[in-house]
């Protein structure tokens, strides 16, 4: 390089020419433009996709006092009116001292409908595009307990089919639950009376709950949820049906809804064969405590050590009592 | 501080600066960075719908990706722990190199997180309840954010005092140092506990995958850095010191060797045995009722990474060309091994015995993609800035001529063309 050339190349500090200067400011423009028309997409964003103020400063749902709380339900009810033109009342149902909820199914009287899949997305509020169901149905080949030989798309024009049992899945509401523990900014946590539960508003969307439960049972809005103005069950509560936002984790809550006001869930309500009881297994005349008591019941996956709270039984065939003894040995 | 400024802003001008293969590089990285972003700004529109992940596979690509790059992130260390531990000096300058490989990498890490998140926009929910000690997330977002501060602070330190002709203060460094050696380790164990924690997997809860994310880490992140010091040796005036690249190629041999050993150990005892807690790994290695997406991605990377190995077992290794494309296969084999082949296999079949296969799509991919563009930028960028700095040409008081950089024959011939079009 001459030395006459590189100085008259130096007028704005050594090293870089004016003529590489005006080159990187045109590189720079151009960059800058087409980083603006990879943003593009974001204009697309719908009205209310991005949290208004309110929302983005709503505090956790065990940090709201009275007064944010009723200020949080009456967002969700504006929002309910703008989106779907409906009037929601959301509430927020506590749960009531000394309950415990536990759920019993009766394999030997479950005939596999899935009618208690569609009442919970019915009541539940789920999305229906793309489809949410909280329940799965497993059509078992009999001789087996092993759920990887069961069947998730079984579909006979009537059931049920021979050869078989069936076993509905939920959310075991543990005792011990993995998937609490995982979650980093504890937005899903259980209940006083056994219900794990999610915040909504609070759920980061990492997936890791959805990782740590060993029963599928959690749910992830990887779109926005789609449900129709009619189909939308009006009577909503914080942490159960209300609507969700994509990006969001949800689950089975026992219908926390109902059930911490007395009544039965949604699946055990449609059932038609009166496979499903549901109780407060602290009252000793529920009826699911004398399952516990009289039946041999058991749980699923019992080795994951989760202690779930939803419990599977046979009918048995003849009543005990009436056996003829045998002498031992 | 003011001088601080002026060193960040002729860091900047610095990296707008270079010949045209150095332009190439950059446009091209930039131009992937964007149609990453692009991507993702249509996935923060849409959600999650836009991946292939789905409620049975519900981690992808992001997490796989994640995942081998905090192993990248070792290389750090693996350098660090001869010139510190074993006070091999000729290696010192390397240190940074490694160093800026690993704040690249968590870089990366952090960005694919972020992709990874339904509701990125409730980040700052992490201030407010931050579920620590329980969750082992937070346990994560501590290490992965400390170790991005250890080594920022210690290449940054000592790139800056080589700027200012000081005499780095060794009170000043050196405890972080060692500190970045332990951390080093444990963003890797507690990266590999997130997913051994969870007894409802039984792919991944089993105790032998730390050790094995520290192996594998050990082994692709040094041959990363081989990669990079070879390119850096061959196209800028920088030399690599042979005994360097010898020394990484022996970290990169062992750990291979070791990677493999305990891979068999882990296939042995679950397909020996028949349980049926071997599904998922049956499904990795040879199918599960005729679904067979990863079969040959982890058979490719098994028959790389035991070819790599035997190279460099054998004298080929010592060859300049036979070591880079041995390096290449490593990263590549331990990039299956533990991302995809890591991840995916835990989610098939589900919990409940489903079996759905998981294919990523083509704007997943782009993001990460895009994501990778990034962060070789960042790297280019950060080495672009460190080699005059480190050779002395770059200095506060001194300016900096880009053409002193080149090849000989590269910088004759841009002043030629510089000529011809001046004239």
């Amino acid at each position: 390089m001459s030395q006459t050339q590189s100085n008259a190349s130096r007028m704005d500090g050594p090293g870089y020419s004016r003529r590489s200067f005006l080159r990187n400011g045109v590189a720079m423009a151009g960059g800058m433009a087409a980083f603006v028309a990879a943003l593009r997409p974001l204009a697309e964003l719908g009205e209310g996709a991005l949290p208004s103020m309110d929302e983005f400063l709503q505090k956790h749902y065990k940090e709201m006092n009275e007064q944010e709380m009723q200020a949080a339900l009456a967002r969700i009810e504006a929002k309910v009116k703008e989106r779907w033109d409906v009037d929601a009342e959301v509430r927020d149902v506590r749960p009531r001292d000394g309950v415990e909820f536990v759920y019993a199914l009766n394999l030997s009287r479950c005939i596999g409908c899935r009618k208690c899949v569609h009442a919970c997305v019915a009541e539940n509020n789920q999305s229906r595009a793309p489809e949410i169901q909280y329940i799965r149905v497993l059509e078992m080949p009999t001789g087996t307990l092993d759920i990887e030989q069961g069947d998730h798309d079984y579909d006979h024009p009537t059931v049920p089919d021979a050869g078989h049992y069936y076993m509905p899945i939920q959310c075991h509401q543990c005792a011990d639950p993995p998937c609490t523990k995982v979650c980093p900014v504890e937005a899903t946590w259980t209940e006083d009376d056994g219900i794990t539960v999610v915040d909504y508003d609070w759920c980061i969307g990492c997936r890791y709950c959805e990782a740590a439960c060993p029963y599928f049972a959690r749910r992830f809005n990887f779109a926005e949820p789609e449900i129709a103005a009619e189909e939308l069950n009006t009577q909503m509560s914080y942490l159960s049906n209300r609507p969700r936002s994509k990006g969001v984790m949800e689950k089975c809550t026992f219908c926390l809804h109902r059930t911490r006001e007395g009544r039965q869930p949604a699946c055990l309500e449609v059932c038609p064969v009166g496979a499903r009881q549901f109780g407060n297994v602290r009252d000793p005349e529920s009826s699911v405590s004398q399952i516990l008591e009289t039946k041999r019941v058991f749980v699923l996956k019992e080795d994951v050590g989760t202690l779930p709270r939803f419990f599977y039984y046979f009918d048995e065939r003849y009543p005990r009592s009436g056996e003829t003894a045998v002498e031992e040995g | 501080m003011k001088e601080y400024f002026r060193f960040l802003w002729r860091c900047f001008r610095l990296s707008l600066v270079g010949d045209w293969r150095y332009m190439t590089w950059m446009t091209v990285l930039t131009v992937i960075s964007l149609l990453g972003l692009n991507a993702y700004a249509k996935q923060f529109v849409l959600g999650l719908a836009t991946t292939g992940m789905t409620d049975q596979v519900s981690w992808g690509m992001y997490i796989a990706n994640f995942t081998f790059l905090v192993g990248m992130a070792a290389a750090a260390v693996m350098l660090v722990i001869p010139v510190y531990v074993y006070r091999n000096r000729e290696l010192h300058d390397l240190v940074i190199f490694g160093e800026l490989l690993a704040v690249a990498s968590i870089c990366m890490c952090l960005a694919f997180i972020v992709v990874d998140m339904g509701r990125p926009d409730r980040m700052l929910h992490l201030f407010e309840r931050f579920h620590f000690p329980v969750s082992i997330l937070t346990w994560d977002v501590i290490v992965l954010n400390g170790y991005l501060l250890l080594n920022l602070h210690i290449c940054g330190y000592l790139i800056y005092c080589k700027y200012r002709k000081r005499t780095p203060s060794r009170s000043f460094y050196i405890p972080f140092v060692f500190l970045a050696i332990v951390w080093a380790i444990s963003i890797h164990t507690v990266t590999a506990f997130l997913y051994v924690g969870l007894g409802g997997r039984p792919f991944w809860n089993s105790a032998i995958i730390a050790p094995r994310f520290l192996a594998s880490a050990f082994a692709a992140g040094p041959a990363f850095l081989i990669l990079a010091l070879g390119v850096i040796d061959r196209f800028t005036r920088y030399e690599v010191p042979a005994r360097a690249m010898d020394t990484l190629r022996r970290i990169v041999t062992v750990s291979l060797i070791i990677n493999l050993f305990m891979l068999g150990s882990e296939v042995f005892t679950e397909l020996y045995a028949d349980s049926a807690h071997s599904v998922s790994l049956k499904y990795l290695l040879f199918g599960l009722h005729g679904y067979d997406a990863l079969v040959p991605w982890i058979w490719t990377a098994i028959v790389l990474e035991s070819l790599a190995l035997l190279c460099f077992l054998t004298p080929l290794g010592h060859q300049r060309t036979a070591m880079m494309i041995a390096c290449t296969a490593i990263v590549f084999g331990i990039w299956v091994e533990k991302g995809m082949g890591l991840i995916i296999p835990a989610f098939v079949p589900s919990p409940l015995g489903e079996v759905v296969e998981y294919v990523p799509t083509l704007n997943e991919a782009l993001v990460c993609f895009g994501i990778w563009a990034f962060g070789l930028l960042l790297f280019t960028i950060f080495v672009r800035i460190t080699i005059p700095v480190l050779s002395g040409r770059l200095t506060f008081d001194r300016e900096y001529d880009p053409n002193e950089d080149l090849e000989p024959a590269a910088a004759a011939s841009e002043t030629l063309s510089g000529q011809a079009a001046r004239g």
